[in-house]
């Protein structure tokens, strides 16, 4: 390998790299500019621009706090459904033998590949209407409740412990749920940081459904709130740009902090054994 | 869409479960109870196969059956005839110039956003899989669109591409006019250069594991034969991660056959006068804003057989003979 192509490769990595965090690093400046100043200098902090009144701005037009509560309701019973049923969908079909388990198993890999946008007209008739449980939380959770992806990757890790350790255990006389949860779970715990991951950027950054389901200001998750300022209340702001990137610091701040905290678990191999199944 | 609703799997590559029975075959043949072994994880399993039904099986046979019926909204609980019509919704779609538009705008979508996807991913994440120092940082920076949500990022994106924004500053005399998100002809573009960007840490994470794959033997052999880096690329790396080639494909047409929240927020609807339109924003406008879900619906099924088709050629020219 040449020197010449190792620059070119760093140079490519490095210039990916820009493209790639820019747009962050500008939401963040431009949330904090007092008056916007697309030009280019306007990319450099100017300590006579900045403020933190943009954040204030927005506030007072959508309630941030309203919309990180209700994203945080929704992303969290996600969470909670999948970790459960999730967990204990995997564990049986990599651990305990039944009739019909193949066949669950092959539905985990074709509900992949349905796209939800077919099913966003049945979906809205039913939850919305049949059920009545438009601006709920609950109708908002649904369709999300298990994720499919964390099923397989579940799976994909209980195949690989033992199945003499299990057996072992089972003759002692340690029930099935024991089992999962004194030697299975210890065992996986990076599959349980990728799930969480995985299943956290979901619904915290799922717009569509939210938007469908909710018309109560008081319901809406961040995104949607921010998505309806952005449409209609931005063109009335004194500010609107700046108002609308501190809305959006807000929005990504905990996925961004919680990816970073946990980004060594999202590697290449876990991911990609999820999706290879 | 998100990661943890839209990855697929090809299904050529997906191991059928092992056999239920590895416990029967020593020793001497017992008879297998009814329900397997251990009966209990089919109630470990019964919330999921519930929720499956629930949410995905049943939608999506109603779905199918709306399109073929006179459907419309009613008060919950009223009874009312929902005539069989045939193929007459399908027919009242595609009269509408603006949805064979919204078609054609998810045909350019895709022939930009698509290669552009393949080729731009695989770099990177060769690149990637070659260094050592920065390595965290690359990733997490190639990474972090991916994980944020669409609302966010496209704001910035509104703010970089107006009329007088930075993108156009930099690019001085060189900027469209009118400026790129409300320029008929470069609304849809500017639109697949973002979900490219946005998507792309996705696919180079998929790349970095087939990557992994790829025995370290065949390089070496590469170079002893007198190839370059360029040479050992195309004939070693290509087709190492030919698996993983197919799925970027499919899973990159299906996100971008659901486009909705890019157009429904970068212009404005789909704007401007629908030249970045998508076949699901007209979903949500026909379907739930007009209360023509059975419209919405004919729309949907043709979409989702368009993208199998799609899906369907493209594993059969990349899928190759392996």
């Amino acid at each position: 390998m040449s020197k010449f192509q190792a620059r070119l490769r760093a140079g490519v990595l490095a210039l990916g790299a820009l493209a790639f965090l820019f747009p962050f690093y500008y939401m963040v400046i431009g949330s904090l500019q007092a008056s916007p100043d697309p030009t280019i200098a306007g990319a450099f902090p100017n300590p006579a621009n900045l403020t933190v009144q943009n954040y204030i701005a927005i506030n007072e037009r959508i309630s941030l706090l309203t919309g990180l509560v209700n994203s945080g309701i929704f992303t969290g019973g996600v969470l909670i459904g999948t970790l459960t049923f999730a967990l204990l969908a995997g564990y049986s079909l990599a651990q305990l033998q039944w009739r019909g388990r193949g066949v669950v198993f092959a539905l985990a890999l074709l509900v992949q590949v349905v796209p939800f946008q077919l099913l966003m007209i049945p979906l809205y008739v039913l939850i919305a209407r049949d059920y009545g449980l438009g601006d709920t939380h609950l109708g908002m959770i649904l369709p999300f409740a298990i994720n499919s992806t964390a099923v397989i990757i579940f799976r994909q890790y209980f195949l690989q412990l033992p199945k003499e350790l299990f057996e072992a255990a089972r003759i002692d006389g340690a029930s099935e749920l024991a089992l999962l949860w004194r030697i299975a779970l210890p065992l996986v715990r990076p599959a349980f940081i990728t799930v969480v991951l995985l299943t956290f950027i979901g619904p915290w950054n799922e717009f569509l459904w939210p938007f469908l389901i909710t018309k109560d200001a008081d319901l809406q998750p961040l995104a949607v709130s921010l998505a309806n300022y952005i449409t209609t209340v931005a063109a009335s702001a004194s500010n609107p740009f700046g108002a609308t990137l501190a809305g959006a610091v807000v929005l990504a701040a905990p996925v961004v902090t919680l990816f970073i905290l946990t980004q060594r678990y999202f590697i290449s191999t876990d991911i990609g054994s999820g999706v290879k199944g | 869409m998100s990661l943890t609703n839209a990855v697929p799997t090809p299904s050529g590559s997906a191991p059928p479960s092992p056999p239920p029975a590895s416990g029967s075959a020593r020793g001497k043949k017992k008879k297998r109870p009814l329900l397997g072994r251990n009966p209990l994880g089919i109630l470990f399993s019964a919330p999921y196969l519930v929720f499956v039904i629930l949410v995905f099986a049943y939608p999506l046979v109603y779905s199918i059956w709306i399109a073929f019926h006179d459907f419309f909204f009613t008060a919950p609980g009223v009874q009312v005839e929902r005539p069989f019509v045939g193929l007459d919704n399908f027919v009242t779609a595609f009269s509408d110039p603006g949805v064979i538009q919204a078609f054609g705008n998810v045909g350019i979508f895709l022939l930009i956003n698509v290669p552009l996807t393949v080729v731009l991913s695989l770099l990177l994440a060769a690149a990637l899989n070659k260094v050592t120092r920065a390595r965290t940082f690359l990733r997490v920076s190639y990474y972090v669109p991916y994980v944020t949500a669409s609302v966010a990022v496209v704001a910035v994106w509104i703010f970089l591409f107006n009329g007088s924004g930075l993108v156009n500053q930099v690019l001085g005399p060189l900027a469209p006019d009118p400026s790129w998100l409300i320029n008929s002809s470069w609304a849809m573009p500017t639109i697949a250069f973002f979900v490219t960007w946005k998507q792309l840490g996705f696919y180079i994470l998929l790349y970095l594991a087939a990557l992994q794959g790829v025995p370290k033997e065949l390089y070496e052999s590469a170079s002893t034969d007198g190839a370059g880096a360029v040479r050992s690329f195309f004939s070693v790396t290509v087709p190492g991660v030919r698996p993983a080639t197919v799925l970027v494909l499919l899973v990159s047409t299906v996100t971008g056959a659901n486009l909705f929240t890019e157009p429904y927020l970068l212009t404005n609807g789909g704007g401007p006068n629908g030249a970045s339109a998508s076949p699901v924003l007209l979903m949500y406008q026909l379907g739930l804003q007009q209360g023509q879900p059975d419209v919405a619906s004919a729309i949907g099924v043709v979409l989702v057989v368009l993208v199998l088709g799609i899906a369907l050629l493209q594993n059969r020219f990349a899928g190759g003979r392996d």
